[in-house]
């Protein structure tokens, strides 16, 4: 790989893995717990929410060098209601189910904190194309992260997976998880679970550290 | 389906909570919770600018449809929005600055509070009159108000207790918020 090429991986990786929206950052999280009580209202919400951030970084970084400092914020949450009014649009074309299921949450994208918060920390800085590369792996890491709430959500909830039932007819649903209450606790044990990870990781970094001070 | 202007207080306040029922509004709930004191004060100024907004938003409603211009409807709440947080600033500045100063950057980021914009989406989406919009907002922002200052105190009294390191922070906010908002769903068919 060449240190350009390795470059853009890293910069698609960020939002990916080390400064994931959801599980790192804490970000977004209304439309998070709001939509995921399945897989198929997680990865659609997923997929609008990367489309409106790819979209609005790329002309926010387009603008960046003809937009006024003082105004730049009302200039960007502009810039992102027109996609996300498209978006909204072109959903309720697609698919009148999903947009009655997701609801108002479509159009509150626009207040997403990791739209505006990418469009001033990274957008308003860096050239067109950098800002959408990183922009679309905050998107996928964001879908990630709605997906692994959506996942359990609908397996423990409603004993389904994509609507398809896993258990079969004996299975009695677990219903507080696709309740309001059940938001809160997935992604409350799924913070417990990667702070357990990191944590385990730090302790063998130290372990191998002192077995290797210990030979020497 | 008609309500009643006391049926949608509270739906809005307890029942249909908008935090603990419809995660509106999460971010300054787990950001701001920390202390009783900001807590508060953070509720009202939200509750202020929902009824400001609200107030705004129906009258642009109409507005907007009489001119069969309803696809501008999104950008023209969050301009609203965003006019009305820059009124509360102005207005606290001048007659309250300590508050002002308290509130610091919390204050301009109600723009980005899903409340706010759940309010003005949620009464066109259910064609509530004027009456109703009103209620509909205060209701809202007294149960904001309400699940902040629940959730404060809570954290306070945490801060004194004996908690596992790897539950500490973010985690432990949301199993809390998980607990409130099971207690709340106990309010559930009060509003009729």
């Amino acid at each position: 790989m060449n240190p350009s090429t390795a470059k853009t991986w890293d910069e698609f990786m960020e939002g990916v893995w080390r400064q994931n929206p959801t599980f790192v950052m804490i970000l977004g999280m209304c439309p998070t717990l709001a939509v995921t009580v399945s897989v198929v209202n997680a990865l659609s919400m997923g997929v609008s929410t990367a489309l409106v951030l790819i979209a609005s970084c790329g002309l926010v970084s387009m603008m960046r060098n003809v937009t006024p400092k003082e105004v730049r914020i009302a200039v960007y949450i502009v810039i992102i209601a027109t996609f996300v009014t498209v978006v909204d649009y072109a959903i309720q074309a697609i698919s009148l189910a999903l947009y009655d299921a997701l609801g108002a949450f479509i159009q509150l994208i626009v207040v997403n904190c990791i739209i505006l918060g990418r469009a001033e920390a990274h957008a308003a800085k860096n050239p067109p194309l950098p800002a959408m590369i990183n922009a679309a792996g905050m998107g996928l890491g964001f879908t990630i992260g709605l997906l692994s709430l959506g996942v359990v959500r609908e397996i423990l909830g409603a004993g389904t997976l994509f609507g398809v039932s896993l258990f079969g007819a004996n299975f009695q649903p677990w219903v507080i998880m696709v309740l309001p209450p059940g938001g809160f606790f997935v992604l409350g044990a799924w913070l417990l679970f990667f702070s357990w990870l990191e944590r385990r990781k730090l302790r063998r970094r130290q372990g191998s550290h002192a077995e290797a001070t210990q030979n020497a | 389906m008609h309500e009643s202007a006391f049926q949608i207080f509270v739906n809005a306040l307890l029942a249909n909570n908008f935090v603990l029922a419809m995660f509106l509004g999460l971010c300054p709930f787990l950001g701001v919770s920390g202390k009783l004191d900001t807590a508060f004060p953070m509720g009202v100024a939200t509750t202020f600018v929902m009824l400001v907004a609200s107030l705004c938003a129906y009258g642009l409603n109409l507005l907007l449809s009489a001119f069969h211009l309803e696809f501008l409807r999104l950008i023209s709440y969050i301009v609203i929005i965003a006019s009305s947080v820059q009124l509360v600033e102005m207005v606290l500045k001048r007659y309250s600055p300590t508050l002002f100063r308290a509130l610091g950057i919390y204050l301009p980021l109600i723009t980005t509070n899903c409340a706010v914009l759940g309010v003005a989406l949620f009464q066109t989406a259910r064609e509530y009159d004027f009456i109703q919009s009103v209620t509909f907002s205060v209701g809202g922002g007294a149960g904001f108000t309400l699940a902040l200052v629940l959730m404060a105190s809570v954290r306070e009294r945490l801060q004194l207790s004996n908690v596992p390191d790897l539950a500490q922070g973010t985690a432990l906010s949301l199993m809390l918020a998980g607990i409130l908002s099971l207690s709340f769903m106990g309010f559930a068919g009060l509003g009729g």
